[in-house]
C-alpha cells in the first residue's frame, strides 16, 4: 500500500541516527528547577506559593481561573527560592518559580480515579486539567480544552500524532517503542472522553520499529485503532497536514480541526493523560531528545520540567568545542538558545546542538522569483509575495493572500536558494495585519 | 560546567549573549567554580553560539549554484557552436561575457550596491546574449549589447531579481533595432557550405560565406529546409540556436534538476506545435510543417533557457501555463503573419511584461480556501 501523504512539502535530511537507538534514560533529579508561569497557550498562571515555602513534587504552585489555561506543578521537592524573571527558552525573559531541591522526592498525587471507564467525563476532564496537561508536541495548547469541543461540533475521529517529522528529534519514536501500552491507554481514555469511535495513529515511515511495536500492541490488546503509516515528508506532523494525510479532510482556512470533526493529540500527551488518570501523576516530566553532532553522547532523556539545559548536556557528556548553535525543538521551527540555563518546559521536545559542519552561515541574495518556496509551501501560499508584503506592511494584500494560514513550518525558508528569512517576514506580516485589524476595530467602535 | 567546554572557536562565528550590561565576566571568572547564586550564573556572558531564527536546516540550492548550472547546461550548445562557426563564435561569446561582467561590476560600484559579479548572473546574461547573435557580428556591437543588457535590462530595475524583462533579450532587442542589417547577416557553418569537415585552426571558413536562416529562406524565398540538419545544427543561424539536440541535452538537465519549470517549455513548444499544426492541416502548401516550426530558429533555446529565466517567469502553476501558451501564440503569429522571420525574442519579451499581472491573477487557492467559500 502506498503510504498516505499530503501535497507539496519537502524532504530535509533527518539526522535521527544520532539518538534513534538510545533508550530513554531518566535524568537524575536536578538541584534547581525553574518553572515558567506560562508554559501553555492561554491565560498565564498566578503563583500560589511565595518565597521560602516548601513544596512537594506534584504540588500545584501556580494556577489560573481562566478556562484556557493549565496549572504548573512543582517538579521537585524543595524550597521556593525566588519568583523572578529568568531566561525562557522561547526567547523572552519570563517570570519563573525557582525551586531548590532539598533531598528526597516526596510526591503529592492528584485525586485518584478508580476506573476511568465508569467515571463521568467531567471528572476526567478535571483530572486532565489538574494534571496540567498541554499538547506536548510543541504547541502546548491545553489538552482539556481540546478534549471538550462545543456541542455544535460533532467529533467523529481521533488522530494520535506519532509523526515526529522534525529532523533530529526521536523522543516520540522512543516513547512509542518503550511505552506503547500506556500511549494506547491514553488514547483510549481521550477517545472515551470525546466519545469517539474511530481512532487513527499516524506514524511516519522512517520509524519501522515504532510502527511494528504499536501495531503489535494494538492487536494484542484488542484496541479498535487503525495505524496509518505515512510518507516521510516535512511537515507531515503539522495538524492540518496530518488530518489531510490520514482522512483526506481539509481543515477550512482559519478554522480548527474540530470543524471537520477531528481531534489530534501527540503521543507524549497520550502518555501524560494515561499517567494522570491511572496513576494520578501530574505532568512534571517529559522525554526530551538531546542530540546533534555537537553533543558527545546524544540521548533521549526523561527530564523533570524546569531542569536547566546545562543539566541535560552534562548527562550527555557535554557539548563539543565546535558547537555552532543550540536550539530547542527541531531545526525547522526550533528557537536558538542564547542561554543554557533556560529550563525545559512542557513543550520542549528536543534540544539540539549542531556544529558548523551541518549548519553554515549563509549569504542572502535578492529574491529571483524561482518559486521554490511556492513549490514547498504545504499550505499552498505564495511565501515570496506575503513575505514581501509583510516587509512593506501592505496589510490589505497580506489579508488577500491569506497570511494568517501560514503554519510557520519553515519549508519556504528551507527551500529558498537566496536564503531569505521568509518565515520571519511572514511573522512580521501577521503581526502587522493583527495590529491593523485591532486598530480598525477600535475605530469602528 | 558546560560553559567552559564551549569555548568559542573563532571570532567570526560567535556573538556575545544578550544583556551584556548586566554581566561581569572577567576571563578569570571562567575557571572559578560556578557560584550558587543563580543571577551571576544566568548573566554570565561569554561569547556564545549563534542566535538566529529558524529554520536551522537549509536546502542545498543557492542562487550562484542555479546560475552556474544553467551556464553548464548551455555548454553543449557552446561547444557545438565553436565547431560550427570557429573562432568568430568564440570571440563573440568571450566579448559578450566579459562586457557583461564589467558592466555588472561598474553598475555595482556606481549604485553602491554589493558587488554581484560572482553570483554568475552577469556571465549567464552575456552568454545568452552571445548565443542569440550571428557569428559574424561586430565585436563592438556585441560589447555594446552586453552593456545594454546588464545596465538597462537589469541594473536600472535594481539588480538581480528586480528586472521585468529578460536582460539578454533586452540587449538583443537593442542590437536588432540598432544594427538591423548586421544582425541578420548569417554565416553558414562550414559543413553546410562545403559539405566537408574543415580544420578550424588553419582556416577560418566562416568569414565571407553568408547565407540565410531556414526561417528567412521560408519567409522571403519560400524554400523549405529538411529536418535533419535542423536537429544537428548544420544550418545557418545564430551562434547558439542552430542545433536542437545540443540545446535539448542542456534543457533536459535543467528540467531534471528542477532549475527550469517543465511547464514552460512544454506549453510554449506545445502551443507552437499545435497552433502551426492546425494551420498546416488547413493549407500545407502555404503554411510550414509544425515540426519545422518547432526545430527551426531560436525556439528551443528560447523555450528552455530564456523563457524559463526564473526572474521573469511566473511563480504560480496556472500563471506558468498561461505564460507558455501566450508565448507560443505570439511566436506563431509573428513568424507567419508578421514582418520578421523570427519572433522568439519578442514573444518572450511580450509575455515577460505580463508576468507581474499573471502572478497576481493566478494566485493559487490556499489550503482550505475552497471549502470556506462553499460554506458561505
Amino acid at each position: 500500500m502506498k503510504p498516505s501523504t499530503f501535497k507539496k512539502g519537502l524532504h530535509p535530511e533527518d539526522y535521527k541516527y544520532f539518538s534513534r537507538n538510545q533508550a530513554i534514560e531518566t535524568l537524575p533529579l536536578p538541584d534547581d528547577v525553574y518553572l515558567p508561569l506560562q508554559q501553555h497557550i492561554g491565560a498565564p498562571c498566578v503563583p500560589l506559593v511565595k518565597k521560602g515555602d516548601r513544596v512537594k513534587t506534584g504540588q500545584i504552585i501556580a494556577n489560573s481561573e481562566a478556562y484556557v489555561s493549565a496549572p504548573v506543578h512543582a517538579s521537585v521537592t524543595g524550597i521556593v527560592r525566588d519568583i523572578e524573571k529568568y531566561y525562557h527558552p522561547l526567547g523572552m525573559r519570563e517570570t519563573m518559580i525557582h525551586i531548590q531541591r532539598d533531598g528526597e522526592d516526596e510526591w503529592e498525587y492528584l485525586e485518584k480515579i478508580r476506573d476511568w471507564k465508569w467515571t463521568p467525563k467531567e471528572q476526567l476532564l478535571k483530572t486532565v486539567r489538574d494534571a496540567g496537561i498541554v499538547g506536548l508536541g510543541g504547541a502546548t495548547f491545553p489538552t482539556h480544552v481540546k478534549l471538550n469541543p462545543p456541542d455544535d461540533k460533532p467529533i467523529d475521529s481521533f488522530i494520535l500524532n506519532g509523526v515526529e517529522c522534525e529532523p533530529y528529534l526521536t523522543a516520540d519514536d522512543r516513547l512509542m517503542i518503550e511505552q506503547a501500552d500506556k500511549i494506547l491507554l491514553g488514547m483510549a481514555i481521550m477517545m472515551h472522553i470525546l466519545d469517539v469511535q474511530k481512532g487513527y495513529i499516524g506514524i511516519e515511515n522512517n520509524k519501522p520499529e515504532a510502527i511494528a511495536r504499536m501495531q503489535k500492541r494494538i492487536v494484542e490488546l484488542g484496541y479498535p485503532f487503525k495505524l496509518v503509516p505515512l510518507k516521510v515528508k516535512y511537515p507531515q506532523g503539522a495538524e492540518k497536514m496530518l488530518i489531510y494525510s490520514v482522512l483526506k479532510r481539509r481543515v477550512p482556512a482559519g478554522r480548527l480541526p474540530m470543524d471537520v470533526g477531528v481531534v489530534v493529540n501527540n503521543v507524549a500527551t497520550a502518555l501524560a493523560v494515561a499517567e494522570a488518570v491511572t496513576e494520578a501523576k501530574p505532568l512534571i516530566q517529559r522525554v526530551i531528545t538531546v542530540t546533534g553532532d555537537g553533543v558527545n553522547q546524544p540521548k533521549n532523556l526523561m527530564a523533570r520540567v524546569g531542569t536547566p539545559f546545562t543539566e541535560l548536556f552534562k548527562a550527555c557528556g557535554n557539548v563539543k568545542d565546535n558547537v555552532h548553535r543550540i536550539f530547542m525543538g527541531g531545526p525547522m521551527m526550533g528557537m536558538t538558545q542564547y542561554h543554557l540555563e533556560s529550563p525545559v518546559i512542557k513543550g520542549s521536545s528536543g534540544i539540539v546542538a549542531v556544529s558548523g559542519d551541518l549548519v553554515e552561515e549563509l549569504v542572502t541574495f535578492p529574491c529571483i522569483h524561482c518559486g521554490a518556496c511556492v513549490k514547498a509551501c504545504p499550505m499552498n501560499l505564495l511565501p515570496l509575495r506575503i513575505s514581501r508584503f509583510g516587509q512593506r506592511g501592505m496589510v490589505e494584500q497580506l489579508d488577500e493572500y491569506g497570511v494568517t494560514n501560514c503554519i510557520e513550518c519553515g519549508s519556504c525558508a528551507f527551500a529558498c536558494p537566496a536564503n531569505i528569512p521568509l518565515v520571519q517576514w511572514i511573522k512580521v506580516g501577521k503581526l502587522r495585519l493583527r495590529e491593523y485589524n485591532a486598530k480598525r476595530a477600535k475605530e469602528k467602535a | 560546567m558546560t560553559e567552559e567546554k564551549r569555548s568559542p572557536q573563532s571570532g567570526g562565528e560567535t556573538r556575545p549573549a544578550e544583556d551584556p550590561g548586566k554581566t561581569a565576566p572577567a576571563p578569570a571568572a571562567e575557571t572559578e567554580k560556578p557560584k550558587k547564586n543563580l543571577r551571576s550564573r544566568l548573566f554570565r556572558s561569554e561569547r556564545m553560539t549563534i542566535v538566529e531564527p529558524a529554520p536551522h536546516a537549509k536546502g542545498k540550492n543557492s542562487v550562484p549554484r542555479i546560475m552556474y548550472t544553467v551556464i553548464l547546461a548551455l555548454l553543449p550548445a557552446v561547444v557545438l557552436s565553436l565547431f560550427l562557426f570557429g573562432t568568430r563564435a568564440m570571440i563573440t561569446i568571450m566579448v559578450a561575457v566579459f562586457a557583461a561582467m564589467v558592466a555588472e561590476y561598474a553598475s555595482n560600484r556606481i549604485m553602491k550596491s554589493t558587488v554581484s559579479v560572482d553570483d554568475g548572473s552577469a556571465i549567464l546574461t552575456g552568454l545568452l546574449l552571445a548565443l542569440t547573435l550571428p557569428p559574424g557580428f561586430p565585436i563592438a556591437g556585441t560589447a555594446l549589447g552586453a552593456v545594454v543588457a546588464i545596465v538597462f535590462g537589469k541594473q536600472v530595475f535594481g539588480g538581480l531579481g528586480a528586472n521585468i524583462f529578460n536582460p539578454a533579450l533586452i540587449g538583443r532587442a537593442f542590437l536588432q533595432a540598432s544594427f538591423p542589417v548586421k544582425i541578420t547577416t548569417w554565416s553558414m557553418p562550414a559543413f553546410a557550405a562545403k559539405g566537408v569537415y574543415f580544420d578550424m585552426a588553419t582556416k577560418n571558413a566562416v568569414d565571407g560565406i553568408s547565407g540565410a536562416t531556414p526561417l528567412g529562406l521560408l519567409k522571403f524565398e519560400h524554400i523549405g529546409t529538411q529536418l535533419k540538419p535542423l536537429l544537428f545544427g548544420n544550418i545557418g543561424g545564430c551562434i547558439g540556436e542552430t542545433s536542437a539536440i545540443a540545446l535539448l541535452i542542456g534543457g533536459i538537465l535543467l528540467l531534471i534538476l528542477k532549475y527550469a519549470d517543465w511547464r514552460i517549455p512544454l506549453s510554449y513548444i506545445g502551443t507552437v506545435f499545435v497552433f502551426s499544426g492546425a494551420l498546416w492541416l488547413i493549407n500545407p502548401e502555404l503554411y510550414p510543417n509544425p515540426l519545422f516550426m518547432v526545430l527551426s530558429g531560436g525556439l528551443i533555446l528560447g523555450a528552455f533557457f530564456m523563457a524559463t529565466d526564473m526572474v521573469t517567469s511566473p511563480v504560480t502553476p496556472l500563471g506558468t501555463w498561461i505564460y507558455g501558451i501566450g508565448m507560443g501564440i505570439v511566436l506563431v503569429i509573428i513568424r507567419i503573419w508578421g514582418g520578421l522571420p523570427e519572433g522568439v525574442m519578442y514573444s518572450i519579451l511580450f509575455m515577460n511584461g505580463l508576468v507581474p499581472l499573471l502572478n497576481r491573477w493566478t494566485r493559487p487557492k490556499y489550503f482550505g480556501e475552497i471549502q470556506e467559500e462553499k460554506k458561505k
